[in-house]
């Protein structure tokens, strides 16, 4: 797997089949980027849990708060691990540890561990770094292009109206595997810079 | 099946703009509405908290603007745009974002000179320095920098000799100060030059001129590379610090690698309110549909226009970087190879008079301010643009007595040539 350019492709394969998400390092506070993305996945119909031991106790958009992965107590299908990379290895060890495992990590934008990702991999867990559920989720249903956000796909069929629970049309042109030439030259100049 | 893409024209046709969801309209609706419904209370909240993405009103968004946006982001290779009611207001917007009191921007002393006005008296009342600097010596953009510079601004061909630029060289100036490139792309528009693959952070446009088209719409485009760190250090509190108007939110922390679009679309045009009509955006994207059409044709006239000056008894110069032996001919093989734009000066050798009279005697190009329309356009800067400039300012700025400026349409070029043929001798 090439975690530098995604194929739309395994994107949409992902966001189409996963139904249950737990989002690690959830937030309560409506101006963080977790906030959004949890608020904005659920109305988009997926089963959505908090998890962070901070805020047990408190619901987020009426579901409670659970302190770790383990205590979900109930099979989920992808882990979105909103913690700076630093952090992200032991959520995957625990992860691994759940039975049924996820079939899904998926890192934060800004987020990435190669060692995290591979291990996850050997598990045959799919793996994707450095990107936002919304964002994608918003680019491949065309909805984001209100933003004036280049989606990167094409389509001569009719656009879907975006509503509750509504699934990714699949009958749309992609290019550019979920990266522009610009974002590749930006993550070269930080990695010569760092 | 793996992603594949589309080649310039496909990408001038369709990018952005699906069939109408309702009625499956193909051609883009202009969205005349000034507002839209919110599902519930709740749906009105994720919007105006940015929490979701969706239209509130057209001074922030609008769906046709969303696809002239869309597309544009796409031609130039960018993560986002945002259209706006001029070129002068996209880079309003743009340096609004960038700028505070005290801070200073590098520009190029070659640059339209509706720009060098804007810098020179609008935006020092704001408290924002320019320093110039000249394009033809990269060095002069590396002494410029100081701590308070925040942004290097150029146009890729420049306004109003069609000189090309060397994105590349004050790209790595910019990379080094830890600031933005930010290249005003009116003149080549992305089928000529796309100056993200050269290094530009930030690309504007007025689609005023080629973008457009036709003459007929005033706009302006701001596109996001997604290149640019703006989390770094303190330099840019706009994008990278909690933002009061939306209760804490930091902009880049929030929308990624296109967050400077976002802070121009909900800091900038929000507040500022310099928003593109519907109507406009519509005219502008039929246009755009033609680009790669009509750039090619403005290319080969004026060219071909060109040659025909460089060898006409009543013409002591032509300033056409397409012409072997011009100055900027080995910078146009190199950025614009297809062709080096269809706006340039030339020199008669019959001073000021003669630009009067060439001015008034041609019967096909129109005597008017402005470039990049299809049909061809002919100004005498001495006599009126810079008729206030002092002889000395006049040829310092490019527009000595002797100077015309061409803006070449897409006409057949044998009429272009013949009229300024007539013009000349008459
Ligand atoms: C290179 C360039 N930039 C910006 C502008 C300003 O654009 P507008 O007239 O759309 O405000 C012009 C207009 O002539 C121009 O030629």
């Amino acid at each position: 797997m090439n975690h530098d350019a995604y194929d739309d492709n395994y994107i949409r394969s992902i966001l189409n089949n996963v139904k249950s998400i737990a989002m690690v390092g959830a937030s309560p506070v409506n101006v963080r980027p977790s906030y959004f993305a949890f608020k904005y996945l659920a109305q988009r119909g997926y089963d959505m849990i908090p998890v962070n031991p901070g805020h047990v106790g408190k619901e987020l958009m009426g579901k409670p708060f659970v302190a770790s992965l383990a205590d979900i107590g109930r099979p989920i299908d992808m882990i979105d691990i909103f913690r700076n990379s630093s952090h992200i290895m032991p959520v995957v060890e625990e992860a691994l540890k759940l039975s049924p495992p996820p079939k899904v990590i998926w890192m934060q934008l800004g987020a990435r561990d190669d060692a995290a990702a591979e291990k996850a991999e050997a598990a045959g867990l799919k793996v994707v770094m450095n990107r936002c559920p919304k964002i994608e989720y918003g680019r491949l249903s065309s909805e984001i292009s209100w933003m004036g956000v280049n989606s990167r796909t094409l389509s001569s069929k009719r656009a879907p109206i975006p509503t509750q629970g509504m699934r990714l049309s699949l009958n749309r042109t992609s290019f550019g595997g979920g990266q522009t030439a610009a974002s590749d030259r930006a993550a070269k100049n930080k990695t010569e810079t760092t | 099946m793996t992603d594949r893409l589309p080649g310039f024209s496909t990408l001038a046709v369709h990018a952005g703009a699906q069939p109408d969801p309702t009625t499956g309209a193909r051609a883009t609706p202009i969205y005349q509405t000034t507002s839209f419904v919110f599902n519930d209370a709740d749906h009105a909240a994720s919007l105006f908290g940015l929490q979701a993405f969706g239209n509130i009103y057209t001074r922030i968004g609008n769906p046709t603007n969303a696809v002239l946006e869309e597309r544009v982001a796409a031609l130039e290779g960018g993560t986002a745009a945002l259209a706006v009611a001029s070129g002068h207001a996209a880079q309003l917007v743009v340096l609004q974002q960038l700028l505070k009191p005290g801070d200073e921007i590098i520009a190029a002393r070659k640059l339209y000179g509706g720009s060098i006005n804007q810098f020179t008296h609008a935006f020092k009342a704001f408290g924002w320095n320019v320093a110039w600097a000249d394009p033809d010596e990269i060095e002069s953009f590396e002494r410029a920098v100081t701590p308070h510079t925040k942004a290097i601004f150029i146009e890729s061909i420049a306004n109003p000799a069609g000189s090309i630029t060397d994105i590349e060289a004050i790209a790595a100036v910019a990379r080094k100060a830890g600031v933005p490139l930010i290249v005003d792309n009116t003149l080549a528009s992305p089928y000529l030059i796309k100056p993200i693959d050269h290094g530009a952070d930030i690309v504007v446009h007025s689609l005023t001129k080629f973008l457009g088209g036709h003459g007929n719409s005033l706009g302006g485009i701001i596109v996001d590379a997604g290149t640019f760190d703006w989390s770094k250090d303190n330099k840019y509190p706009m994008l990278s610090e909690p933002r009061p108007e939306y209760h804490g939110i930091r902009i880049q922390e929030t929308f990624g690698n296109f967050a400077f679009a976002i802070a121009c679309r909900v800091l900038g045009l929000r507040d500022l309110g310099p928003a593109l009509s519907p109507f406009n955006a519509f005219m502008i994207l039929t246009g755009i549909e033609t680009l790669p059409l009509r750039m090619q044709k403005h290319c080969d006239n004026a060219k071909a226009v060109a040659e025909f000056l460089s060898t006409h008894p009543a013409v002591s110069a032509v300033n056409y970087a397409g012409l072997p032996g011009d100055r900027y001919n080995a910078l146009q093989r190199k950025y614009a190879p297809k062709g080096a734009g269809a706006v340039f000066t030339f020199s008669l050798k019959g001073g000021y008079d003669a630009g009067v009279n060439l001015v008034s005697n041609l019967k096909l190009f129109s005597h008017l301010a402005n470039v990049g329309d299809t049909r061809s356009l002919v100004i005498h800067p001495a006599s009126t643009t810079h008729s206030q400039l002092d002889d000395a300012a006049k040829v310092k700025s490019g527009a000595a007595p002797e100077v015309v400026r061409l803006s070449i349409g897409i006409e057949d070029k044998e009429d272009l040539i013949a009229d300024l043929d007539q013009a000349l001798r008459a």
